[in-house]
């Protein structure tokens, strides 16, 4: 299992790999909005929370489709079917490369990247912190789209459609959680719901994804 | 581990057409089995369906479990991995460590440390058919394996397989080129080739692809 995770990890930082795709693009979309609403300072510092979260959501959708593509097209995931390590096991592997390799550079870069829209005092906190318990769930719900549409020609805008409703509790309590956090209100509640959904799609989402995988591979 | 596989009454389908029907034959340790055929017969559909890659619509196969390397039309192989890395991934995914006999054996040490998308497609093939030798699993799996070999390194799959099979593991290929194996028995599939169901007409027909879209 370890060395899948290794070899994922490392396909990641080769060439044409994809690693920081994903921290690029959240780049652009944070230094694009100014640019778009204007430089009011009160403006900004009031949609950062917002923009942040759907930034760091859709620099996450962007690699998904990478997830099991590739292993598919090159007939690796045949092999891994045939495996000894359980199938549920190699989506999970394949949802903790992409968080390494897509989440994880966001949660560090993001409180830089708050700058950009005036983010207030506590607010850079609270996104971390959101971040850190939010992007697990965004790559688990993800890897489990990218499931349901391995083997489709052009499933990558498919994929997005699927997973983009699915992302929404997330983002809304992501989003909220920061908000509150600025504003200097209680975030307990919106946390903690927030945690219970990465809790949920990481105990229960792999049975889904290994089920599809199985079902795309006959 | 034993490499006894037997196979009774298989019926196998693809795309929800049943293509091969009333499939039976028995795997021994020590012996390969060549499937033949001729294209579009079911040759990849019954060794997918053996592998458990997809369901079979009727039968029974009967042998240990985890005892199978399957090894498709395509090799697995990662273009950015070199080949030490490559190889050294299936060792550690079938858990089997040491890969450097198996390099050796495939004549792919000057390689080891090329980047798989830089060998040529029979360099590629050797490099997949390596990864059977370090599943160390008993029955082997292979569909067309020999495609794209040259014939020095038909000869060396060919003792790669002889070797397996002295150790008490078992083949099942699909190929048609013949590899030398004294132990290799035939098996035509023509004959077992699904015919259109008589007795229920259109209907019954109609039924068995609906059950196949869902099995």
């Amino acid at each position: 299992m370890i060395a899948l995770l290794l070899r994922d990890l490392r396909l990641a930082i080769r060439a044409g790999g994809g690693f920081g795709l994903g921290l690029a693009f959240f780049l652009i979309v944070t230094v694009l909005v100014p640019f778009g609403v204007g430089p009011e300072g009160d403006t900004l510092a009031k949609i950062a929370p917002g923009i942040l979260w759907v930034g760091a959501l859709l620099a996450c959708l962007l690699s998904l489709d990478r997830i099991f593509a590739l292993d598919f097209e090159d007939g690796s995931l045949d092999l891994l079917a045939t495996a000894p390590i359980p199938l549920e096991a190699v989506v999970t592997m394949k949802a903790a490369a992409h968080w390494l390799t897509t989440g994880l550079p966001l949660v560090v870069a993001a409180p830089v990247f708050g700058v950009l829209l005036n983010l207030q005092g506590e607010g850079f906190f609270w996104l971390t912190v959101s971040l850190a318990l939010g992007t697990p769930a965004l790559s688990v719900i993800g890897t489990f789209g990218a499931a349901l549409t391995v083997g489709l020609k052009r499933g990558g805008l498919l994929l997005s459609l699927l997973v983009l409703p699915l992302y929404v509790p997330t983002l809304i309590f992501g989003a909220e959680t920061v908000r509150r956090g600025t504003e200097g209100m209680e975030t307990g509640a919106p946390l903690m719901l927030l945690a219970g959904i990465t809790a949920a799609s990481i105990a229960l989402l792999p049975f889904a994804s290994a089920a599809a995988i199985r079902v795309n591979l006959r | 581990m034993n490499a006894q596989l037997t196979v009774t009454d298989l019926a196998v389908i693809r795309g929800g057409i049943p293509v091969l029907g009333g499939v039976s034959f028995t795997l021994a340790p020590g012996r390969a089995l060549v499937l033949r055929g001729p294209n579009g017969v079911g040759k990849t559909t019954l060794l997918r369906t053996l592998a458990g890659l997809q369901p079979a619509l009727a039968g029974t196969i009967s042998m240990q479990a985890d005892a199978i390397a399957y090894s498709g039309h395509a090799d697995g192989l990662k273009a950015t991995l070199t080949v030490t890395e490559n190889l050294g991934f299936w060792a550690a995914i079938y858990g089997t460590g040491g890969f450097a006999p198996v390099l050796e054996a495939m004549n792919l040490e000057a390689l080891r440390d090329r980047l798989a998308g830089s060998l040529s497609a029979g360099q590629k093939r050797r490099l997949g058919l390596a990864r059977l030798l370090v599943s160390g699993r008993p029955i082997w799996m292979l569909d067309e394996p020999t495609v794209s070999l040259d014939a020095a390194s038909v000869a060396l799959f060919a003792q790669a397989v002889r070797t397996h099979l002295a150790g008490g593991g078992a083949a099942l290929m699909a190929t048609h080129i013949d590899l030398g194996i004294a132990e290799a028995e035939v098996l035509d599939l023509a004959p077992f080739k699904a015919r259109p169901s008589t007795g229920g007409g259109r209907g019954r027909e109609f039924d068995d692809a609906f059950d196949g879209a869902f099995t």
